[in-house]
């Protein structure tokens, strides 16, 4: 009993290194981004909201800010709008090409992200879309799809469809079934849909990086500063990106109950 | 009107027709954004009529030794996630509520936020001049300072911080299905804990282990920002080359024959771990 | 009739579900369905619901074509298996569903909401959500949403399986009077032969997608059309043996008297349990035979025996037990069993 009890507190503490490992990246950037130094210096010699002011009173990382909440917002609606519905097709259809279909849906997260940049990157070009936000929106629609199939299959495959059948028994067309039964109890996972498609598409670098030209997005924004100056300006962003993060994972663990984590653990 | 047997049919197929014309939209956009541009880029490789950039991909022995660094990195992120991710994974599994609260704090948070932001992080961390080398120092420990960044050990650290969750969940999840109850019947039945973990635990956990070993893997492959900012161009990856082949030296075709390359390589072992791990289950 | 269905033929690829099914339902006429899964009656129910399109044949409700008319154009009230509340609704939002979906005024809605609760005894309980309630008192939520808006028919599938004996038996009771009450026709689904017997007013008994045979409680019981009625009806003893000039040579109890008409050839005989006497008992019965018992259960009320005949072959004998009776045979003792000829039953050979 008193061997068990050792390997479970050692167990605990490797956990807890690995959470700290895990954790730590995201804590050093907030003293960083609140130093007086104007270079990257740690710990800070002093305190100042310099580098918040900095990105503040830069247009350039403005611009790139907004874009980016501009793609994401559209790559989540196109993302739902497609996914929600392939979804349904996917998890309930008998036709015999359906698993085809099914391995095409999450290829995108198979096939390495570079290949598909430089492969759109071709067609973009000819197409004269380099540097249109929504260009953009919708090259990481296909990489947020994938994400849209997963949590929301799970949720509909623990939907009891006799639901539906009560509901068509009861009069209600299948618009109305799908409106008032269906989705209502796929909130949760349509909620972590939805944050995560946002979330994917506004850290999304590498396609950023060949798709979006002159007209940079925030990630790509911040890689430029980062190979060329290092300033804690950078830390500044980083720290809100964390807070957008922290609170999204707020909201979809209030709103979601859970359906994120239950899908990553299915 | 048609005869009855037609209209049952129709009415029967209604449902497939109203399911296949929800998934159209979707489809379309798969087919135009991802399958076509991805096939037509493949397809340059072989512009020439030749396999000559297949030779040069294959045979050179620069690319070659490229190819095979990118799989080595590739193989010791896999590993290390799994030696990690395990004890993680079966620590949440017997957690209590506020225990799976705060490791899916520490999981997702990071999870979630930008990978630039944390490889940014780990360039203030491991620098010369960084967070852990000056603890490092100050404590005592070392004289001079560790090379952390601008090469292999570097890039391992970086990519096992941004894959470990990838590793972590489905293994996690594959030991939150096992009856609680198998564990206690072995130990009721006279095994030690440690043997019932050996016996029933661990190969009923494999499931989880394949899928965890199989995506980490098959992302770390492709790999491309966290090698990039973190190697400091002394760890090339394929993926960096496949860039360098577009933006610096515009030759298209061969980018594509690297790109054919690294997609059946990803393909081939994503298909390989699944059938070892999947042969493991059965011995 | 209100529900008709003719000549219904639905196959799943090789497995035949349903082959040929014909049934009418009477109006306000409580009838169930009675068979083994797999029997296919959960196949038949959701071609009236209209889950289902059959093959072949048609269904009819009050005169008109339904076969191929979808669930919500039916107006048949179901009451599901597990429920299938919907768990984001509260109950009151539950029972008021179909009269919304079929756009009728708020106040009404209100209104015959607030009835089918107090009709179900649920008053009170609008603004709970079905998760917080009793699995009896969602039973009754479900009843109250599959017959708030007055349906042509009430469809039961297995409805009491997930309930423990005591609540079941006091819902039995309470969906008989509710149906009489609003003398609504019935189809009901089970395979518990005790519970189809207590509630029917008419029995549908079937078996590997047919209906076997159709009648009252009582005279299934008494009369079974087929050897599988006999046997999954109650309990029973099957004699086989050959008939002859108005008698039949049984082994164990040798030739007894048939019912006038009864041509020469193999016969099969149903006798009843609780048909046979042993030991002083059947000295009174006018056939009799011997046998050994080889094993006696105590049920209470009664007491079951288990015996090998004389002449070869197994009875079920059940006999009345008073408190202060002791019990009526040892196992392994030898008696004579015996049973009057108007007790037995011949079941025709098809």
């Amino acid at each position: 009993m008193r061997r068990r009890r050792v390997s479970q507190i050692l167990l605990g503490l490797f956990a807890g290194l690995v959470f700290l490992f895990l954790l730590l990246p995201l804590a050093v950037v907030f003293p960083i981004s609140l130093s007086s130094a104007s270079y990257l210096q740690f710990p800070p010699p002093g305190f100042s909201w310099q580098w918040y002011q900095r990105y503040l009173d830069d247009p350039s990382w403005i611009d790139a800010t907004i874009r980016s909440v501009k793609v994401a917002s559209l790559c989540t609606v196109l993302a739902m709008g497609l996914g929600v519905p392939l979804t349904f097709f996917l998890v309930r259809s008998r036709l015999p090409g359906v698993r085809v279909l099914d391995r095409l849906a999450a290829a995108p997260i198979i096939v390495p992200t570079i290949i598909l940049s430089i492969a759109l990157y071709g067609v973009f070009a000819r197409l004269q879309l380099i540097g249109e936000w929504y260009g953009v929106a919708v090259a990481h629609t296909v990489l947020a799809l994938p994400f849209v199939v997963i949590l929301v299959s799970a949720g509909l495959r623990g939907f009891d469809e006799a639901q539906e059948q009560a509901a068509a028994g009861l009069g209600a067309s299948w618009p109305a079934i799908i409106w008032r039964v269906t989705l209502p109890q796929l909130r949760p996972s349509l909620v972590s849909a939805a944050f995560l498609s946002f979330i994917s598409s506004f850290d999304e670098l590498v396609l950023a990086m060949f798709l979006s030209g002159a007209s940079m997005t925030l990630p790509k924004k911040m890689f430029d500063n980062i190979m060329m100056e290092i300033d804690p300006t950078i830390a500044a962003v980083s720290v809100l990106q964390i807070l957008l993060v922290a609170v999204a994972l707020g909201l979809t663990s209030l709103f979601g109950r859970g359906a994120l984590t239950t899908t990553i653990t299915r | 009107m048609s005869s009855p047997g037609d209209s049952r049919r129709t009415t029967a197929r209604r449902r497939e027709t109203a399911l296949f014309l929800l998934a159209v939209p979707a489809l379309l956009l798969l087919g135009i954004i991802f399958a076509w541009p991805v096939l037509r880029l493949l397809a340059m490789s072989v512009e020439d009529g030749t396999l000559a950039n297949f030779e040069k991909a294959t045979l050179d022995e620069l690319y070659l030794y490229v190819l095979f660094d990118s799989v080595k990195i590739a193989a010791m992120v896999m590993a290390i996630c799994l030696l990690v991710a395990y004890p993680v994974a079966f620590w949440l599994s017997r957690a209590g509520r506020w225990g799976v609260a705060l490791g899916m704090f520490a999981l997702l948070l990071p999870f979630w936020t930008s990978v630039l932001v944390r490889t940014y992080a780990w360039l203030v961390l491991l620098g010369r001049n960084g967070v852990v080398n000056r603890w490092l120092r100050d404590a005592g420990l070392i004289d001079a300072p560790l090379p952390l960044l601008h090469n292999t050990s570097g890039v391992l650290i970086g990519m096992v911080h941004v894959l470990l969750p990838y590793m972590v969940f489905p293994i996690y999840a594959s030991l939150l299905r096992i009856d609680p109850d198998l564990s206690r019947a072995a130990e009721g039945l006279g095994a030690p804990a440690w043997r019932s973990f050996l016996r029933v635990t661990f190969p009923l956990s494999l499931p989880g282990v394949s899928a965890g070993c199989a995506l980490v893997f098959v992302l770390s492959l492709g790999f491309f920002i966290t090698p990039a900012l973190l190697g400091g161009g002394r760890v090339i990856m394929v993926s960096m080359l496949i860039e360098q082949q577009v933006r610096e030296f515009l030759d298209w075709p061969f980018a594509a024959a690297l790109s054919t390359v690294l997609l059946v390589a990803t393909l081939a072992i994503y298909a390989l771990i699944g059938r070892i791990t999947r042969g493991a289950r059965h011995a | 009739m209100e529900l008709s269905v003719k000549g219904i033929v639905r196959r799943f690829g090789p497995v035949t579900a349903l082959g040929g099914v014909d049934l009418d339902v009477a109006e306000g006429e409580f009838l169930t369905i009675l068979g083994p899964s797999g029997s296919g009656k959960t196949t038949l129910l959701k071609t009236v619901a209209g889950f289902e399109i059959p093959d072949e044949g048609r269904v009819l409700l009050g005169g008109e074509d339904v076969t191929l008319a979808p669930p919500r154009r039916r107006d048949v009230g179901m009451v599901f298996q597990n429920y299938a509340l919907f768990p984001h609704m509260s109950v009151a939002q539950n029972v008021a569903f179909p009269l919304e979906m079929r756009r009728r005024p708020r106040d009404e809605v209100k209104r015959r909401v607030i009835e089918a609760l107090r009709l179900v005894e649920l008053e009170g309980y609008g603004d709970r959500l079905p998760r917080q309630l009793s699995g009896g008192q969602q039973q009754r939520v479900a009843l109250a949403r599959a017959v708030v808006f007055g349906p042509r028919l009430l469809l039961l599938d297995e409805p009491f399986g997930a309930l423990d004996r005591k609540l079941r038996e006091s819902l039995q009771l309470e969906v008989r009077r509710l149906q009489r009450q609003l003398r609504l026709t019935t189809l009901f689904i089970t395979h518990d032969q005790e519970e189809a017997l207590i509630m029917s007013d008419r029995i549908a008994v079937m078996d590997k997608g047919r209906i076997e045979q159709v009648g009252a409680p009582g005279d299934l019981y008494a009369h079974p059309a087929t050897r599988f009625v006999a046997d999954f009806l109650g309990e029973s003893n099957l004699l086989d043996g050959s008939a002859s000039a108005g008698h039949a040579a049984i082994p164990g109890f040798g030739a007894v008297p048939l019912p006038a008409g009864q041509p020469d050839g193999g016969v099969t005989l149903l006798l009843r349990p609780e048909a046979l006497r042993i030991a002083a008992d059947a000295a009174a019965m006018p056939c009799r035979g011997q046998g050994k018992v080889l094993e006696t259960v105590f049920l209470g009320q009664s007491a079951k025996l288990r015996m090998a005949l004389d002449g070869g072959g197994e009875v079920l004998a059940r006999l009345p037990l008073r408190p202060s009776d002791p019990p009526p045979a040892r196992e392994g003792e030898t008696v004579a069993v015996g049973f009057a000829p108007e007790d037995l039953h011949v079941v025709p050979r098809g």
